[in-house]
């Protein structure tokens, strides 16, 4: 393991009393002395990350701070491109005039059949919602399929028939695919990769980048239903809840957003990370605060409840059929109106702001009053989620 | 949601604010140590600081039991974990503390099966399920954790179980709060017990704090008012110039603790002559470790483990945070070269520790509520 990042840190703290005769820094008062640590910790977050560790470990999967950093270091760092730079959940690109998006994402949820779903329809709604929210009108997707010997086919055809009900649920259609094999133990089961186009239609530029001080932000229903379904699916917990995924197509609702308030500045589908990873993704993107308030999150009994359990909270929990979006603050209630008319939107609220102090920083009035920091989730709470 | 909101109610919070900030002597300082990692977790989860007057302290203390685990021990489970048919199992709080050549989850990436359960029941069903393989459980904790294992030795036993083993980490929270008592570099107040041990060890341990050291202790529970009003009582002691040990959490902590549970621990476990705290040192009959009795679940017996002493990195202050000499952010490299992402001390990785809980929950400028200024009351 290399020490050389701590002599880094080291010779940082250093520097950052020079000047200071080593008692005149002890005087200086407390807060002071805080806040001068809080800037140096803010600085190194700035700064560009380096993976550090010498093979991929579960935490770089977790859409955390480790898929972040790889994201950023490995990824971007040989792809890097002005299309792929902004890390939106679909790229954007002029094709013969039209405009369009273009994502893709890969499936390995485990276990593969949960209540509420399957992979097949996580697979098929996962691809259309990241085009939603990009705010295009999705039409065409692809379907890889990489099985492992011994599969039964029995299932497959289960999923597929789930991938087709979804695809019809939500007006797209698979039309182009392959198929690949692996020997027993060399994959688990089933997994499944999709990439989709949509084509943006209407005249806004979607992006976390945009979001400004005293905007609202707004989420689109109950938090955390997939995770939990799935966590309690696997069976290893000995706890029972009344609850299922809540995976679903939202280009519908997405429609009906951006038909009431057409100045959205960005949407994003809260899947691996949950909520609180996007609004981290928003701070950072527009160099922003985020302030928002617990008691106005939307979090079904069970989910708490179970979270309360297994110690975790519902901010990190991945949702399915759930976005989040920036709005001008003016226009809060009408998004919040419009949400509501679809019924997937039913329980859609305004969650917090975007506010101009503490850059960088998402901050949670909490329940009880206090006030604390929601960062990027550290290490896997649960992994094969999704 | 019934049980958890009630302990969570803002305006009792801002009652309890009030009556704490009306018991301060203006111009005197109040430090006071929650034990437990637990309480550090809730008191940076809720904001619960923001309830406080500027010259009441909380000092985080050594109750972590992920924290105080020593490199050289995660270098021993990893050894474990690497010999031929071993599945060692973890809670997951330990799956990131490093090592000096890695984490479990470094270890895992380079071969090893560590798996991540929630009960050491769980590492049992594993080793009924996979009789051609050894099972090593890596017991940590104090004495809240301590029965669970016992029991789980004591049902293994039972069924005559051959490939279950345990790794045991166990560590008693009173002679570290003595050690901290000793440390001539802290002045405390008072102390917030640990709630969870009470439950097993009882609120009788702590009688000496209050008679050799004169020094108050509330035993409190886990939801944030419960840590509001034991700092209430705390302070209210402080006014009256008692010193006592009084049970907050009596809902949960009986005053003798739990028979059952401290039979099982002397059922199956024996104190060690002295154990290495991390940041601490060794500190002496202050862990357990497997009776002989059970010596074939004993995996320090079962396999060889190497044992050596690993010293801590230089620049690691882990040591200091947890006697709560230094802030979390007081540390050279907290932040900065230490991260929850890539840890160099425990601190840094378990969510009860005090660095992450404050570079998690607690890096910003925090404005108190009015009645912890006192300006509600004019």
């Amino acid at each position: 393991m290399s020490r050389s990042w701590i002599d880094e840190a080291l010779a940082e703290s250093e520097q950052s009393s020079e000047g200071l005769a080593a008692e005149g820094r002890r005087q200086l008062p407390l807060a002071d002395r805080e806040q001068q640590v809080l800037d140096r910790i803010d600085r190194a977050r700035r700064r560009r990350p380096k993976v550090r560790e010498e093979r991929v470990t579960m935490s770089h999967g977790a859409g955390g701070k480790a898929t972040h950093t790889l994201i950023e270091a490995v990824f971007l760092g040989a792809f890097r491109n002005p299309l792929l730079e902004p890390l939106e959940d679909a790229a954007q690109l002029a094709v013969g005039g039209a405009r369009i998006a273009f994502t893709t994402d890969s499936y390995v949820v485990s276990p593969l059949f949960f209540p509420g779903g399957d992979i097949g329809d996580l697979a098929v709604n996962g691809t259309v919602n990241d085009l939603a929210v990009s705010g295009a009108r999705p039409l065409y997707l692809s379907a890889g399929f990489i099985l492992e010997e011994g599969f039964p086919v029995a299932d497959l055809q289960r999923i597929t028939g789930s991938m087709k009900a979804a695809a019809a649920a939500a007006g797209v259609h698979v039309v182009t695919g392959d198929t690949k094999v692996v020997q027993k133990g060399k994959a688990d089961g089933c997994y499944i990769n999709t990439a989709g186009v949509g084509v943006l239609e209407r005249d806004v530029v979607l992006g976390v980048a945009h979001a400004q001080a005293g905007d609202a932000i707004v989420v689109s229903g109950p938090i955390g239903d997939h995770g939990i379904t799935i966590m309690l699916a696997r069976g290893e917990l000995d706890i029972e809840a009344d609850i299922t995924s809540d995976t679903a197509p939202l280009n519908g609702l997405v429609a009906g957003l951006l038909g009431a308030v057409p100045g959205v500045r960005a949407m994003r589908d809260a899947t691996r990370g949950g909520v609180a990873t996007i609004l981290n993704e928003i701070a950072k993107a527009a160099d922003v605060g985020v302030l928002v308030h617990e008691d106005d999150i939307p979090v079904r009994d069970e989910v708490r409840g179970a979270s309360e359990l297994l110690g975790i909270d519902p901010m990190y929990v991945a949702c399915e059929g759930r976005l989040v979006a920036v709005v001008p603050g003016a226009d809060a209630d009408r998004a919040v109106a419009a949400l509501r008319a679809h019924p997937l939107g039913e329980q859609a609220a305004v969650i917090g702001h975007v506010r101009a102090e503490q850059p960088g920083i998402v901050q949670i009035k909490t329940q009880f009053g206090g006030t604390r920091i929601v960062d990027l989730l550290v290490g896997d709470p649960l992994p094969r989620i999704c | 949601m019934r049980f958890v909101d009630e302990f969570r109610d803002a305006d009792k919070a801002h009652a309890l604010a009030a009556k704490i900030a009306a018991l301060c002597e203006p111009g005197r300082q109040y430090k006071l140590m929650e034990v437990c990692g637990g309480h550090t977790h809730t008191i940076y989860k809720h904001g619960l600081e923001d309830y406080l007057p500027e010259s009441v302290t909380l000092v985080h203390g050594p109750g972590c039991p992920v924290c105080v685990i020593p490199m050289g021990r995660v270098d021993d489970a990893i050894h474990l974990a690497s010999q031929p048919d071993v599945i060692m199992t973890s809670f997951g709080d330990m799956m990131r503390v490093p090592g000096s050549g890695g984490s479990f989850f470094d270890a895992n990436a380079e071969g090893t099966n560590i798996k991540m359960v929630y009960s050491p029941l769980d590492s049992l069903k594993l080793a009924r399920q996979n009789p051609d393989k050894q099972v090593v459980f890596m017991a940590i904790g104090f004495e809240t954790t301590a029965p669970s294992t016992a029991m789980t030795m004591i049902r293994a036993a039972a069924e005559g179980l051959t490939n279950f083993s345990v790794f045991c980490n166990h560590v008693t929270i009173v002679p570290a709060i003595k050690a901290i008592l000793d440390s001539p570099d802290l002045r405390l107040d008072g102390f917030l017990g640990p709630g969870h041990v009470s439950t097993v060890i009882g609120c009788r341990p702590y009688e000496f704090i209050a008679r050799q050291y004169g020094k108050p202790v509330v035993v409190a529970g886990f939801e944030p008012l419960d840590i509001l009003q034991s700092i209430y009582m705390l302070m209210l002691q402080l006014s009256q110039g008692r010193a006592e040990v009084e049970n907050q959490y009596s809902r949960v902590v009986p005053w003798n603790g739990n028979p059952v549970a401290l039979k099982a621990i002397g059922e199956t476990m024996a104190l060690r002559p002295y154990f290495e705290w991390r940041g601490l040192g060794f500190i002496s009959h202050s862990a357990l470790q497997v009776k002989e009795k059970y010596a074939a679940m004993d995996a320090e017996r079962v396999f060889s483990v190497p044992g050596v002493r690993v010293a801590d990195p230089k620049a690691c202050q882990c040591g200091e945070v947890l006697k709560g000499v230094l802030k979390p952010w007081e540390c050279k490299v907290f932040g900065t070269a230490c991260t929850p992402e890539t840890p160099i001390g425990t601190c840094m990785v378990s969510p009860e520790g005090a660095c992450a809980a404050y570079y998690n929950f607690g890096r910003m400028n925090r404005t108190r509520v009015a009645e912890a200024t006192g300006t509600a009351r004019s």
